[in-house]
């Protein structure tokens, strides 16, 4: 096989864990407790200039600036929660999609205003493997295996803890599920959390790859709702095929004819399949 | 009334500077394309991929004109046409396997996604992301060009009369009780007898036939495109956010929503200069969050139910 095909194909496997990983606290949120948060990618882009920050303007410990991206994130989650979802919950669905909207034009601006439009970057480059004569960057790879490992944590989370049950339990019916004594404002709330912490994790491994800017959520945004829905809503592993298909798709078509044909074939690809598995790809 | 706002309509460019004659066209012809996108919208369909419709309307006829010579006249059917196309397209099999709510929505937005990359893709042909633009040839009918703002200010000026008359003509109609039934449940409509999918794909392909002649009258005002300002995503969300914070249910509504916009980001622009990167849009998102949260029916919507109680605000 032609060797920079075969290069295009391993790229696009890593391409696919980074989009697994942005995918992964959507699905949570949007997959399992149906809550639809369109500037997901935008509170990704928020944690990569809290990282960019602490890390290359106060100097702080990567790991550091990191985990406080982690808990900052978080707390958007939640603040995301409580004052946009939460007073439209009992409302059309579709109102959550356009006041998360509202929100996405706040957080592209604001970043705008604070930090202009530059592409910044924080400057740590870690190495490109060498693998025989095919190039891999070692930053993709990290993302990829945290994926891989983020991905089996919150499945067995889902179906092995309380909590997790609880998530699960309120995705298939909110009113009910407190009758069986589960407050669901608290599971709300935590669930909101781990989505953000999730979306901070995202911003931690994609700070490594590419530079940030405000409107770098519309890059990624369309795409991993796409890859949500496309791996069947709350299918962890779904999810993954999906984010694999997607960004082969992407890599095969950058690859044979341009980057932006092959979005067009990831997005078309995308419709399609929406009308011939609407449930998924691993759907029966 | 009507006497009367068209006389102030029809003086008004004697007297203002073309720097608000230009405001006033952007209005206009944004305000149609809002009211076109809430043909659809009001009846809960959400199109997030309106773009996609603008930007088939307004590349045709130009690539028409500078490759063939062909005049917009026929080039502007000619994109409609495919933005109809288009339309049946997506739709008939969203309808048919029941693609609604934010499913739908998904889908519409991979569909402006796939038009405005192709149109980047094509860079040879379209110009790309540098835009693309149409050969001047100064005052002329057969090339729909005019160098003088009057001109289109009185087009615009039709175009919008023209967009609330088929609001009207859609919201008297007929069909307007079927898509009431289908948007509260598609089944209940069903089982009355409504053929959900014909009334569906009725207002879609009329939203899109509009959102394709609003693109190309604009891109024919402009005189020059890019596929992010004609088609993007950024687009299709300015379309469907204006619509819904001048109200969505009523005729005026999108209107209203073209000039809160519009003059709020030459406003903070003018008032601000270029420092403010941004600053429009900061705003303009907080407002849409607390218009979704507090008045969903958007501005004229509050006006009416608040006309009809008497002024008084109800308490939340």
């Amino acid at each position: 096989m032609d060797i920079y095909l075969l290069e295009a194909i391993l790229n696009g496997i890593l391409l696919g864990g980074v989009l697994a990983l942005l995918a992964l606290g959507l699905n949570l949120i949007f997959g399992v407790i149906d809550v639809v948060w369109i500037a997901y990618a935008d509170l990704v882009m928020c944690g990569m200039y809290l990282i960019y920050y602490l890390y290359a303007e106060f100097n702080w410990p990567f790991l550091l600036a990191c985990v406080a991206a982690i808990a900052f994130v978080g707390v958007l989650g939640i603040l995301v929660h409580v004052m946009i979802i939460a007073p439209i919950l009992g409302t059309a669905p579709i109102n959550q999609l356009l006041a998360t909207g509202g929100l996405l034009f706040f957080l592209q601006s604001f970043a705008t205003l604070l930090f202009g439009t530059d592409f910044r970057n924080i400057g740590v480059r870690l190495p490109i493997i060498r693998f025989d004569s095919i190039y891999i960057s070692s930053a993709r790879l990290l993302a990829f295996t945290v994926a891989v490992a983020g991905a089996v944590a919150l499945y067995f989370f889902l179906k092995r803890t309380f909590v997790g049950t609880a998530i699960r339990a309120i995705a298939q019916d909110r009113d009910i599920v407190g009758l069986m004594g589960v407050d669901q404002r608290h599971i709300y709330l935590v669930t909101s959390a781990i989505g953000g912490a999730l979306a901070g994790l995202a911003a931690c491994l994609l700070i490594l790859q590419y530079d940030v800017h405000p409107f770098i959520g519309n890059t990624f945004g369309p795409l991993i709702f796409m890859i949500c829905v496309l791996g069947g809503l709350g299918d962890m592993i779904g999810g993954f095929v999906a984010a694999f298909l997607m960004s082969q798709i992407i890599a095969i078509g950058g690859y044979y004819f341009s980057t932006e044909l092959s979005y067009v074939f990831a997005f078309t690809f995308f419709i399609v399949l929406m009308f011939l598995r609407p449930h998924g790809v691993l759907s029966r | 009334m009507l006497a009367i706002l068209l006389a102030a309509l029809a003086t008004l460019p004697q007297v203002v500077a073309p720097y608000f004659m230009h405001l006033l066209i952007q209005i206009l012809l944004w305000g149609f394309v809002y009211t076109s996108w809430s043909i659809m919208g009001r009846f809960g369909f959400v199109s997030l991929g309106h773009g996609a419709f603008m930007g088939v309307g307004a590349y045709v006829p130009a690539l028409l004109w500078n490759y063939f010579g062909v005049t917009p006249w026929i080039g502007i059917p000619l994109g409609i046409s495919l933005a109809v196309v288009l339309a049946l397209v997506i739709g008939y099999p969203c309808f048919r396997l029941k693609v609604v709510g934010h499913y739908f929505a998904l889908v519409t937005l991979a569909l402006g996604q796939v038009v405005m990359l192709s149109i980047v893709a094509a860079r040879d042909v379209t110009g790309g992301s540098l835009g693309f633009t149409p050969k001047a040839v100064g005052y002329s009918w057969f090339a729909l060009q005019f160098p003088q703002k009057v001109y289109f200010y009185v087009i615009a000026l039709a175009l919008w009369f023209g967009g609330l008359a088929v609001w009207y003509w859609v919201d008297r109609g007929i069909g307007r009780e079927a898509l009431d039934a289908i948007s509260e449940d598609e089944e209940a409509a069903a089982t009355i007898g409504i053929n959900v999918i014909r009334e569906k794909l009725r207002v879609t392909v009329i939203s899109a036939a509009l959102t394709a002649l609003g693109g190309a009258i604009y891109g024919q005002y402009m005189m020059y495109l890019n596929p992010e300002t004609v088609s993007g995503i950024a687009v299709s969300l300015q379309i469907v956010f204006a619509a819904i914070v001048g109200g969505t249910y009523t005729a005026l509504g999108p209107t209203v929503g073209a000039l809160l916009t519009i003059s709020l980001n030459e406003g903070l622009r003018v008032a601000f200069g270029t420092n403010f990167i941004g600053a429009a849009n900061t705003i303009y998102g907080v407002l849409l969050v607390l218009f979704i949260i507090f008045m969903p029916r958007g501005i004229v919507g509050m006006i009416e139910d608040a006309t009809k109680r008497g002024w008084r605000i109800k308490p939340l």
